[in-house]
């Protein structure tokens, strides 16, 4: 569940938490396009260690290391196969330069999953609804979405209980071959599955109850604005697509291991 | 038998769930654990099929060390209701929800056949062997998530909220067949905050709060102690409740059982009657 861990947001108040999701959003996706772009083991670890500073400033190193920890697993098997198929089609030699590219595209995807976890580590789900609504997705999807993420550590603690109830029940997760293992989690699965269609069910009609609907046109207590930081934001978020644009049009970039 | 000696244990976030608990139970005890929310029952209670393993100290189910031992092998001495079937139910019909655990365990065909028809008679189930599990009612389906596990016939029974949605019918039939658990030198561990049925069954209570047991002893002298009660947000027996307000008339405080109640009051209206 650690990758969970990673994406769970707590209330906690700092110069980024208060910034407008909808530019931190698109910083993230600026993030997301350079990294794209890049495929050279120099500008990805540029723009890994651009995201250190909003991960101080938000002080979420902890549960940073954590969702980063969580991806170790992917990211180690990314590089294991990128190294192996090209030791194949390369017949059977390695060199310094395939080590290093399957290195970046390795720190590509941390790359990712670092700027989605400071996105979603620092961003409440109210706001991320707020978010929505006010750049005119209509409430329902919104709140469909805010609840979606609401629910997502409480399905991960159901999960583990009924894992544990299963395991009482003499059944061993990860006995057998591959096959058998996925098998295995069908016991869990059904009741995790089963559960959350009845648990939103019963939210319906608890809604519905409290009259969820009633108006047809909605006011908000809070309203997003744009404040300094959020301007500053949006100063960075273009300065970083126009640095990569340039870099990638007009700079060759080398390989590290040419240096040596 | 389980022994348990100073056992600690935290919660990855740090809270410390248990701080340091000594027990032993014995083969064929009915103990009934009390607490208010948040006391660390649960978190107990998963020690003795080492869902949970101890932080520091020890628990030993038969000699053996939970540590030591999977969840699986201790399963088939300690059996583990939850208090919400549905956190475990997943088969298309009752009979192979119940058949599950039987076949984790590697029983033949013809065993588990057996084993299903006496849990599914047990729990008065019978008609709804080929019914799918989740077309029953809350109180049906809790019955077959203790089938499942009685099936196997475990030597300790452990249950967490048994009496949660059950009518006084089923509720009496569940302290009958507790008792006739008892009978058979079973061991039952019950989670409950259902004061009335443990005055009716009358077990050794464990009164536990913050991680610690603060009390150990029979039913009957801990549901009549207020205080130790009401520091552990729980109300005495109705009887109880009775005779402590009216025990200025010279009656006894420490009854909890109805049958007891009759008795003592009948004596009473005797004796005032003779005057």
């Amino acid at each position: 569940m650690s990758v969970f861990d990673g994406l769970k947001f707590r209330k906690v108040y700092s110069p980024i938490h208060n910034l407008d999701p909808r530019i931190k959003f698109i910083y993230v996706i600026a993030i997301f396009i350079a990294a794209i772009l890049f495929s050279q083991i120099i500008p990805l670890l540029l723009l890994f260690i651009l995201q250190i500073p909003f991960v101080l400033l938000a002080k979420v190193q902890k549960q940073w290391l954590r969702s980063l920890r969580g991806a170790a697993f992917l990211a180690t098997f990314i590089f294991v196969i990128n190294i192996l198929s090209t030791y194949f089609t390369s017949n059977f030699s390695l060199t310094a330069l395939n080590i290093e590219n399957a290195a970046s595209m390795t720190l590509r995807f941390v790359v990712l999953v670092e700027s989605f976890s400071v996105f979603f580590l620092t961003t409440s789900p109210d706001h991320l609804g707020l978010a929505l609504e006010q750049t005119r997705v209509p409430y329902e999807f919104a709140f469909a979405f805010t609840t979606a993420v609401r629910f997502v550590p409480v399905l991960a603690e159901e999960a583990q209980t009924i894992m544990d109830a299963q395991k009482a029940r003499g059944l061993e997760l990860e006995k057998g071959s591959l096959l058998k293992r996925i098998r295995n989690y069908i016991p869990v699965l059904i009741p995790l599955i089963v559960s959350a269609i009845r648990r939103s069910l019963e939210l319906a009609e608890a809604m519905e109850s409290r009259a969820w609907g009633a108006t047809k046109k909605r006011t908000n207590l809070y309203l997003l604005k744009l404040h300094r930081g959020d301007v500053v934001l949006i100063a960075v978020t273009a300065t970083v697509l126009a640095v990569a644009l340039y870099a990638l049009l007009f700079v060759p970039i080398p390989p590290i291991s040419s240096f040596f | 038998m389980i022994v348990v000696e100073d056992l600690h244990f935290s919660y990855p976030n740090n809270v410390e769930a248990l701080k340091g608990i000594s027990l032993t139970i014995k083969d064929g005890e009915f103990i009934a654990i009390m607490g208010q929310n948040g006391a660390g029952k649960t978190t107990f209670i998963k020690h003795f099929n080492g869902l949970l393993k101890p932080a520091s100290g020890t628990v030993r189910v038969d000699g053996e060390e939970t540590v030591k031992t999977s969840v699986a092998a201790l399963a088939r001495n300690v059996g583990f209701v939850f208090q919400n079937p549905d956190n475990q139910l997943f088969s298309e019909t009752v009979e192979e929800e119940i058949g599950f655990a039987l076949k984790n365990f590697g029983y033949d065909k013809e065993t588990i056949e057996k084993r299903i028809t006496w849990a599914l008679n047990l729990l008065s189930l019978e008609q709804y062997r080929k019914t799918s599990p989740f077309l029953l009612s809350g109180g049906e389906r809790k019955r077959v998530a203790l089938a499942s596990v009685l099936a196997w016939d475990p030597q300790t029974l452990i249950l967490d909220e048994p009496t949660i949605g059950q009518d006084h019918d089923q509720k009496e039939k569940l302290r009958q067949f507790i008792m006739q658990l008892q009978t058979q030198k079973k061991t039952v561990v019950i989670v409950t905050h259902d004061v009335e049925f443990v005055a009716e069954c009358n077990p050794r209570v464990l009164l536990m709060r913050e991680g610690k047991i603060v009390a150990d002893g029979i039913a009957k002298n801990i549901l009549t102690n207020p205080q130790l009660l009401s520091e552990s947000s729980i109300v005495l027996p109705q009887i109880a409740q009775v005779f402590t307000k009216l025990s200025s008339l010279g009656l006894p405080k420490d009854v909890i059982d109805i049958y007891e109640a009759k008795e003592v009051l009948l004596r009473k209206a005797k004796e005032s009657h003779v005057k």
